[in-house]
C-alpha cells in the first residue's frame, strides 16, 4: 500500500507544533500501525530529519504505553491499542492523520508523545488496599464469591493508556477511576477505605484538569480493554455514599 | 563477599584439559567462587536461620539509610513498596513512563505457590524439588528452597491487596496445572496474571509515593554504577548516573545502597516476546564495574509464538503452550507445497514431524525439542508462512480434528482469546485455515551473579528478578518467573538487605566526589559519540543484524564453529556500529534513537559474552543445546561431572578477555538425574 501520512511534530512542551506531511510507500497489511511508523522513522533517518518520538513498549496489547489519535479516533478504527491496530485496518491511497492524545491533562512532551503521569497521582489518592508487606491474612481466609471476583476482574483489565480521557469530549478521566474503584469496591478486601477512596480520588482528578463526566460514552467506545460506561453510575454512586457517612 | 583468590594463583578448576575446552583462548580461569551467605543448617531451615542473624536496623536509624532501585516490574516495584514501608528512603527509577508499564504486566500464564489447596501431594519440597529439576540441575539448591518456601506468603499478600484471581463457586481460589507439572498449583488472573499483580504491586509503591517514602523517577534511564572506595580499598555500590530521557539532563543520585530489578536481556536477539524497550544496560554497566555476569548464554526459546511475517517486524508474541493440548503440528512433505493453501494439501502430503519423530509424547514434547525440531523442518526448507530474507520460518499447528470434536463454542472456552488475538495480527481466522508457529526468545536464566542475600560481587548492589541468576538454572518453569520477582521483592530483599544496612548509613558521598564526576562525565562523552559519528546506518538495522548472528549461532542450537564465527562477526559489527552510526537529534531533549544506540553499544558486549559462554559450556541442559552434545536420538546430554558449576564472568577489561570463576553446585536435598521423556 502507498499512504499519505499527517503528523504532528513539536519539538518540545514550550515550543509551537505543527502538522507534516509524509509520503510512505511499500506498506504491508501485516505491519502493526507502529511497525508503519518504525520503517517511516527508518526512512526519515535516511533523509537525515530527525525520526518522529512516539511512545510504545510490549507491543502486545497490555502495557498502556502507546496512544495515538488515529483519523481523529483514539487508537483508530478498531477497538484495540495502537500497537494491535493493523495496517489491513487502512485502503491503499488513504491520508491518515496521526495526532497525540488530546487533552489538557495530557501535556505534549515531543511529537506524539505526551505526559500521563496524572493518572499515576490518582492512584496515588487512593488506588489502593492499604496492606503491608507480610500482615496480610492467609489467601483462603476470606471467600470472595465467584462473581464478585469476576466483576472486579473484568474491570481491573483497565491497562491506563488515556484513550478514554482523548475520546472525551470534556477531556475526563471518570473511566479510568471508575474502573479502579469498582475493581477495588468490589471485593470485601476494599471495603474498609471505599469512601476515602473515592473521594481522595476525584479531588486528585479535578485538581489535575481533568473535566466532568456527562454520559456521552465516548470513553467507553473507545476502550481498548471495553471497560464498560457503568463502572462510572459506582463512582457516583460511591460518592454519593461517601457523603452520606460524612466525607 | 565471595571468597575468590587473585586469577593468578587460581588454577582451572574441573578436568577438562585445553584440547576439550572449546573456548580456550577466549577468557582467563579465574578462582573458584563460593556463596558464603547460606546458613550451614538443613535445607529446611536455612531461611529462618538467615533471617534470625541477618542484623536489624530500628525504625529511627531507616530513615536515615537510602535506598535506589532500578526497575519497576514485579521484583522492583515490590521492593520499593515494600522497602518504603518498612521507613527506608527509597528512589525507584524506570524508563517507561509510568511505574505500571514494566514488561511484567505481559506474563499470561499464572504464579506458582505450594499452597497444596487441591490436597494433591503438593508441598514447599515438592515445588522446590520441581524447580531444581525443571531447571535441568544447573541452579543454587539454597536459592530455590527458599523461593519455594515464600511462595506461599505471596499468595496471601496479593489477595489482600486486591488481586482478582480466579475462584471457584464457593469462593475459594481455583488453581490450575501448569508446564507438565504433575499437580495444580498455579494461581491465575484468565490470561493476564502478570497485569494483575503487577497492578497490585504498583498500587502499593504509589501509595508509599504518598506516604513520601518512595519517590519515582519516570522517564529514566540508569546509564551507569556509581561505585566509591569506602576507604580500605574496598569498592561499593553508592549510586548511579541516570538521564532524565526528558529534559536529557545527566543526573547522578547516590544512596547508601543500589537495587537492580532491570529484567531480562532477550533483546540482545532483537526479536523477542520481550517489550521494546528492555534491555541489558543497567545489569551490563554493573558488571564492567565489577559485578559479575552468570551463565548468560541460559535462554529459553518459547515453541508457541506467532511467526514473523516480514522484515518490518519489531516484536514476537507469545501464545500460551497449552495450544499444543489440542493443535496437531505439521508441515509439507514436499517443498513444492509450501506456498499452497494449507486445506488443499492431502493427509498423505503432510508431515506431522513431531508426531514421527517422537511416537510417545508427539505434540506434547518439551520445549526446547518442539522448539529445534520446528527450526530443523524449516531450515531444510519445509517451513510455511511468508518469506523473510528468503526462508518461511513456521510450521501449521492445526486445530481441525479438535474443532471437529470439541466444536467452535468448545475450542473458544478452552483457549479464552487466544483465536481473537491469532487473528487481529495475522489476519487470519484460525477457525478456518491452520495456526501458524515459530519459537521465539522469550526468558533468559541468566543474569548478574548473587549470593545468597541476593547481593552482587559488588558489596551494596543487590540483584532481583529476571536480572539475577540464581533460581531457575538452565530452565524455567512455567508460572515460576512472577513467583520469583515477587518473593524476592517482597519477602527476601528486605530481609537481607538490613544485614548489609546495619553497618550505614556510610561516608557522605558529594556532587564533586572523582568517582561521581568520573561516572557523569563517561556517560556524557559516551553520548556525545553517538551523536557525533554521522554515520550511514540507523541503531536499528546495527540492531537487526546482531539478533540474526545471535538467533543463528547463538539460538535454538550452538556448536563450537558456530559459535567462533559469532563472536568474530559480532566483533566486527560492533567496530563498523562505533564508526559508522546514524544518530540524529540532540542531547538535551527526548531522542529515542539516541537511548536505542546505548542499549545495542552494550548489547553487542553482552552477545559476544553470551557466545564464549556458550562455547565453554560444552554439553547440553535446559535453554542451552549443544549440537556436540547430544544423545543418539537428539535428546540433551548433560555432563554433570564436568559442568555442574554457575560460570560467573568477571570483566577484565576493554581490550582484556573475559575471566571465568565457577561455583560449583552441589546438591544436599535433590538427587541429580538426566531427564528422561520416555
Amino acid at each position: 500500500m502507498n499512504l499519505t501520512l499527517k503528523i504532528w511534530r513539536q519539538p518540545d512542551a514550550s515550543s509551537a507544533g505543527a502538522m507534516h506531511t509524509y509520503q510512505l510507500a511499500d506498506v504491508s497489511p501485516d505491519m502493526s500501525f507502529l511497525e508503519m511508523l518504525d520503517v517511516l522513522n527508518e526512512q526519515l533517518n535516511e533523509q537525515g530529519e530527525e525520526p518522529i518520538a512516539f511512545d510504545s513498549d510490549c507491543r502486545e496489547g497490555i502495557c498502556g504505553m502507546c496512544g495515538l489519535m488515529i483519523n481523529g479516533d483514539a487508537h483508530g478504527p478498531e477497538v484495540t491499542t495502537t500497537c494491535q491496530l493493523h495496517m489491513r485496518s487502512f485502503k491503499n491511497g488513504e491520508t491518515i492523520t496521526v495526532e497525540p492524545w488530546r487533552s489538557d491533562a495530557f501535556p505534549v512532551i515531543k511529537d506524539l508523545v505526551v505526559d500521563r503521569s496524572a493518572f499515576d497521582r490518582i492512584i496515588q489518592q487512593g488506588g489502593y488496599i492499604s496492606v503491608n508487606t507480610g500482615s496480610a491474612p492467609e489467601a483462603h481466609s476470606v471467600p470472595v464469591p465467584r462473581d464478585d471476583a469476576l466483576r472486579a476482574f473484568n474491570v481491573a483489565t483497565c491497562i491506563g493508556c488515556g484513550a478514554c480521557v482523548a475520546a472525551c469530549p470534556n477531556g475526563s478521566a471518570s473511566l479510568f477511576m471508575g474502573a479502579k474503584i469498582t475493581h477495588l469496591g468490589e471485593l470485601p478486601q476494599g471495603q474498609p477505605e471505599r469512601d476515602s477512596r473515592v473521594v481522595n480520588m476525584v479531588a486528585q482528578h479535578d485538581h489535575e484538569g481533568f473535566g466532568g463526566c456527562t454520559n456521552i460514552g465516548a470513553c467507553t467506545a473507545a476502550c481498548p480493554k471495553e471497560i464498560p460506561l457503568d463502572v462510572i453510575s459506582q463512582l457516583n454512586k460511591d460518592l454519593r455514599t461517601s457523603i452520606k457517612h460524612g466525607h | 563477599m565471595p571468597d575468590t583468590v587473585s586469577a593468578a594463583e587460581a588454577s582451572v578448576s574441573g578436568s577438562l584439559d585445553g584440547d576439550y575446552d572449546d573456548a580456550a583462548g577466549y577468557y582467563t580461569p579465574g578462582a573458584p567462587l563460593v556463596d558464603t551467605k547460606a546458613p550451614d543448617a538443613p535445607i529446611a531451615e536455612r531461611w529462618q536461620t538467615r533471617k534470625f542473624e541477618a542484623r536489624l536496623v530500628n525504625p529511627a536509624n531507616r530513615r536515615k539509610l537510602s535506598i535506589i532501585i532500578v526497575g519497576t516490574g514485579l521484583a522492583g516495584a515490590s521492593a520499593a513498596a515494600t522497602l518504603g514501608e518498612a521507613g527506608y528512603r527509597v528512589k525507584s527509577f524506570c524508563y517507561q513512563d509510568s511505574p505500571r508499564r514494566a514488561h511484567s504486566i505481559a506474563a499470561q500464564g499464572g504464579i506458582n505457590a505450594a499452597k497444596n489447596y487441591k490436597e494433591d501431594g503438593d508441598s514447599v519440597h515438592r515445588l522446590f524439588y520441581d524447580t531444581v529439576k525443571g531447571g535441568d540441575y544447573r541452579s543454587r539448591e539454597s536459592n530455590v528452597y527458599r523461593l519455594a518456601e515464600v511462595s506461599t506468603n505471596i499468595i496471601d499478600q496479593c489477595v489482600a491487596q486486591g488481586v482478582p484471581f480466579a475462584r471457584e463457586y464457593g469462593g475459594l481460589l481455583d488453581n490450575r496445572s501448569f508446564g507438565g507439572v504433575q499437580v495444580s498449583r498455579t494461581f491465575y488472573a484468565r490470561g493476564q496474571t502478570g497485569q494483575q499483580l503487577l497492578i497490585g504491586a504498583y498500587q502499593a509503591l504509589e501509595r508509599q509515593v504518598a506516604a513520601g517514602t518512595v519517590e519515582t523517577y519516570t522517564r529514566h534511564e540508569m546509564l551507569e554504577l556509581i561505585t566509591v572506595d569506602d576507604g580500605t580499598g574496598q569498592e561499593r555500590a553508592r549510586g548511579i548516573v541516570a538521564r532524565d530521557m526528558v529534559t536529557g539532563e545527566v543526573q547522578t543520585h547516590v544512596a547508601d545502597v543500589v537495587v537492580l530489578a532491570s529484567g531480562g536481556y532477550g533483546n540482545v536477539f532483537y526479536l523477542s516476546t520481550n517489550a521494546m524497550g528492555c534491555n541489558v544496560t543497567a545489569a551490563w554497566r554493573a558488571h564492567r564495574k565489577g559485578a559479575y555476569m552468570a551463565n548468560p548464554c541460559y535462554t529459553q526459546i518459547h515453541p508457541t509464538c506467532i511467526p514473523v511475517s516480514g522484515s518490518h517486524q519489531s516484536k514476537l508474541t507469545l501464545m500460551s503452550e497449552s495450544l499444543r493440548n489440542d493443535g496437531r503440528i505439521w508441515v509439507p512433505k514436499n517443498q513444492a507445497d509450501c506456498d499452497k493453501d494449507p486445506r488443499d494439501i492431502p493427509e498423505e502430503d503432510r508431515d506431522y514431524y513431531l508426531e514421527r519423530i517422537y511416537p510417545s509424547f508427539g505434540n506434547l514434547v518439551p520445549r526446547d525439542i518442539a522448539s529445534r525440531a520446528a527450526k530443523n523442518v524449516c531450515d531444510e526448507g519445509r517451513g510455511v508462512g511468508p518469506e523473510v530474507d528468503g526462508v518461511r520460518r513456521g510450521v501449521y499447528l492445526d486445530f481441525s480434528a479438535a474443532i471437529e470434536r470439541l466444536g467452535e463454542k468448545g475450542i473458544t472456552e478452552k483457549y479464552d482469546n487466544l483465536f481473537d488475538m491469532y487473528e487481529r495480527i495475522t489476519g487470519e481466522n484460525p477457525f478456518e485455515v491452520p495456526m501458524r508457529i515459530y519459537p521465539a526468545v522469550h526468558y533468559v536464566m541468566g543474569g548478574l551473579w548473587v549470593d545468597y542475600d541476593l547481593q552482587s560481587t559488588i558489596p551494596g548492589l543487590f540483584v532481583t528478578g529476571e536480572a539475577n541468576f540464581s533460581d531457575h538454572g538452565a530452565n524455567r518453569l512455567g508460572a515460576s518467573a512472577l513467583m520469583q520477582g515477587l518473593a524476592d521483592g517482597y519477602f527476601v530483599l528486605p530481609h537481607t538487605i538490613r544485614d548489609y544496612l546495619a553497618d550505614g548509613p556510610f561516608e557522605e558521598i558529594t556532587e564533586d566526589h572523582p568517582a561521581v564526576v568520573e561516572a557523569r562525565e563517561s556517560v556524557k562523552a559516551r553520548i556525545d559519540h553517538f551523536l557525533s559519528v554521522n554515520g550511514t546506518r540507523s541503531v536499528d538495522s546495527y540492531h537487526r543484524e546482531l539478533g540474526n548472528i545471535m538467533w543463528e549461532y547463538c539460538g535454538m542450537e550452538r556448536t563450537e564453529t558456530g559459535l567462533k564465527k559469532a563472536i568474530d562477526l559480532i566483533r566486527s559489527l560492533k567496530d563498523d556500529f562505533y564508526r559508522n552510526v546514524k544518530v540524529l537529534g540532540g542531547a538535551e531533549t527526548l531522542n529515542q534513537s539516541l537511548e536505542k544506540a546505548g542499549r545495542v553499544a552494550d548489547f553487542f558486549e553482552l552477545g559476544e559474552l553470551m557466545c564464549i559462554d556458550a562455547l565453554n559450556r560444552r554439553e547440553s541442559c535446559g535453554g542451552h543445546f549443544r549440537g556436540e552434545s547430544q544423545t543418539e536420538d537428539g535428546e540433551a546430554l548433560r555432563h554433570d561431572d564436568e559442568f555442574a558449576y554457575v560460570a560467573a564472568w568477571e570483566w577484565a577489561g576493554e581490550d582484556s578477555i573475559p575471566v571465568l570463576h565457577k561455583e560449583d553446585l552441589t546438591y544436599t536435598a535433590i538427587e541429580m538425574k538426566q531427564r528422561s521423556y520416555k
